[in-house]
């Protein structure tokens, strides 16, 4: 327990992880599920930032001549966020267009449904 | 010969440029400059294949010549060398075999966009091929089903943007189960580049608190590239992803993209893990089971399919099975065995996904298996470009489906206990369902119907453009039929400079 107050931020980052997991797979609603994955994501990004910061440190730019190591956090796990956010946007973008042409042609977002009218109308080729 | 050295850099940045460029060319400007522009980087990918084997060590590429614990690097060795090699002759043979059905199936002004994303996708599987740090893995990785996707929506009908929809989600819930692993890794280790990862990893082992960390972490790596690359029980996306899409990218997608994820699973297991610690988790025995399960699973629904596409489909479920069964048994011979299916099937399986719409062609455009009555002879050359590959997957001697067959039985028999027992079994039941499902679709298509030849059927017309790829693929599977000592040589050469 005293593991799991220590490392709330963790531990919030996880749940989040979780929830997102389990929208992403089993609604049947394209947007909740597309919401699902922005959260799942979101999910790992706060594990990373908050793996990265240490309390009480600074950004890494050398201000007044202090060099010592101690004064500054690792830049490493911001910049991988940033990177993992950009694909993370893109990833979403692709699927939101996906929705959208589903949509157009099917006129309903419920994948059950989706897929019971795709079998009705189009024929094996 | 220094400058080959460059290679895997080039070929990558090489492959980006090209898909830009294909944007700004028309549609069949892009055709002829996609070609070229393949043929150049397999050229360039057998460069360092000479290069690594007759050095007989591997080189790494240091980006921006920041040193190791710092920057990001490529790394090329002999299996690296040659599974780039055997993807980038497959990726020109199936641009080269879907030609005709590029024109037919996109619309004329999207052509152009189809070749940007191939040559992405291109960039995609080098970069993860080549790549020595596990953050670069994960972002090309992501590139790879994007495109992949790209490659799978581009024929537009109602039923790819569905199977597009369903591919996406499970490769997304994969890419984020990839990603936490990598950040669990990146946390405990400190470092994203392969070697330095390896060399702490090493030393927090033995710790408790921290093998449960790092056990936690490959498990949750597996499980996300094995749900992208289609283990069993994440298998039921494959027949409508692979069936609907346009010939060349369903090849693609079946032979290359989710090879191209298990190679670079095996490539965190030997540079990220350790050989020797993967071989004490118990993931390894998880592995194993659900190879089996797939096997037996893919194959029997490979049996029960009605439609020529789903069945090769399904059967490649049952060959992503092998592999992780390979994994599974785990060492040298276990490993081996894995890497040379990886070549074994793409080879074979683009073959016959290429195949099956020129049979289609000639029974009035339908795949489903009571149409395809005698649709070899009306084709005879699409008929026995059938032929060849399914006696592979059989595994018919001389063909490269019964060498791998044969190093998964001698790498159980190193091993020994009861796996030895299990693989056995799968492989004697595996290749009873495979000759059932791959024979009779052979009698069918063989004996002749009896309806006519419909007026409505188009005429055959094979050009140079299909006929030289398959010569191509035919040759390169019986070569690792006849000759599979060389390449398991070179994979066992590969495997050593991992360590």
């Amino acid at each position: 327990m005293e593991n799991l107050l220590a490392n709330s931020t963790e531990a919030v980052a996880v749940i989040l992880f979780g929830i997102g997991f389990t929208m992403l797979l089993f609604h049947r609603n394209l947007f909740r599920k597309l919401i699902g994955l922005n959260v799942m994501d979101t999910g790992v990004f706060l594990f990373l930032a908050s793996m990265g910061y240490i309390e009480g440190r600074k950004a890494p730019i050398i201000v007044n001549g202090v060099q010592s190591t101690e004064a500054y956090i690792n830049p490493v796990p911001a910049s991988l966020v940033l990177t993992g956010i950009v694909v993370s946007v893109s990833v979403t973008a692709i699927m939101l267009s996906l929705t959208v042409r589903l949509y157009m042609r099917y006129h309903t977002l419920n994948l059950d449904e989706i897929y019971k009218k795709a079998d009705h109308q189009e024929d094996d080729r | 010969m220094d400058f080959i050295r460059n290679f895997p850099m080039f070929s990558v940045v090489l492959s980006l440029f090209s898909g830009v460029l294909c944007t700004l060319l028309d549609a069949k400007k892009a055709k002829t400059y996609t070609i070229l522009y393949e043929c150049a980087v397999l050229a360039m990918n057998l460069a360092v294949l000479w290069y690594t084997v007759s050095a007989g060590t591997s080189f790494t590429y240091v980006l921006g010549e920041f040193p190791a614990p710092w920057g990001n690097e490529l790394r090329a060795g002999v299996l690296e060398a040659s599974i780039a090699v055997v993807f980038m002759a497959v990726m020109l043979c199936a641009v080269l075999a879907g030609l005709r059905y590029v024109k037919e199936d996109i619309d004329e002004s999207k052509v152009n966009i189809y070749y940007t994303i191939l040559n992405l996708m291109t960039a995609a599987l080098m970069a993860m091929t080549w790549t020595n740090d596990i953050f670069s893995g994960y972002v090309f990785l992501e590139i790879l089903t994007l495109t992949s996707c790209g490659a799978l929506i581009v024929r537009e009908i109602g039923r790819t943007t569905l199977a597009a929809v369903r591919y996406m989600i499970l490769n997304l819930v994969g890419s984020g189960l990839f990603l936490l692993g990598v950040v669990l890794l990146y946390d405990v280790t400190g470092n994203l580049l392969m070697v330095p990862m390896q060399r702490s990893i090493a030393l927090l082992y033995p710790d408790p608190r921290a093998r449960i960390v790092l056990i936690m972490a490959t498990g949750i790596l597996t499980i996300g590239l094995s749900i992208k690359s289609g283990l069993f029980p994440f298998h039921y996306w494959m027949p409508d992803t692979y069936g609907w899409a346009t010939p060349t990218s369903a090849a693609v997608l079946s032979s290359l993209v989710s090879k191209c994820y298990i190679f670079l699973l095996i490539k965190i297991y030997w540079r990220v893990i350790g050989i020797d610690l993967f071989m004490e988790m118990p993931i390894r025995n998880i592995l194993f089971v659900l190879g089996l399960c797939g096997i037996i699973f893919g194959s029997v629904s490979a049996i029960r399919a009605e439609n020529i596409n789903r069945m090769v489909a399904f059967s490649s479920a049952a060959q992503i099975g092998y592999i992780y069964m390979g994994i599974g048994l785990g060492g040298i011979p276990g490993f081996t065995a894995a890497v040379f299916h990886i070549m074994a099937h793409a080879v074979t399986k683009s073959q016959l996904f290429l195949t099956t719409p020129r049979l289609a062609d000639v029974s009035g455009g339908s795949l489903r298996f009571k149409n395809l009555q005698g649709c070899a002879l009306k084709d005879p050359n699409a008929g026995l470009f059938f032929l060849l590959p399914s006696l592979s997957m059989i595994g018919i001697p001389i063909f490269a489906g019964f060498s791998s067959k044969l190093f998964f039985a001698t790498a159980a028999a190193d091993g020994g206990g009861i796996k030895l027992i299990l693989v056995m079994l799968a492989l004697a039941a595996s290749s009873t369902l495979n000759a059932l499902y791959f024979i009779r679709t052979l009698i069918r298509i063989y004996t002749p119907g009896r309806t006519p030849v419909k007026a409505g059927d188009r005429k055959i017309r094979h050009r140079l453009d299909y006929n030289i790829p398959m010569i191509v693929l035919t040759l390169g599977n019986l070569a690792m039929g006849l000759f599979s000592w060389v390449f398991a040589g070179l994979i066992g050469q590969g495997l050593g400079m991992f360590m």
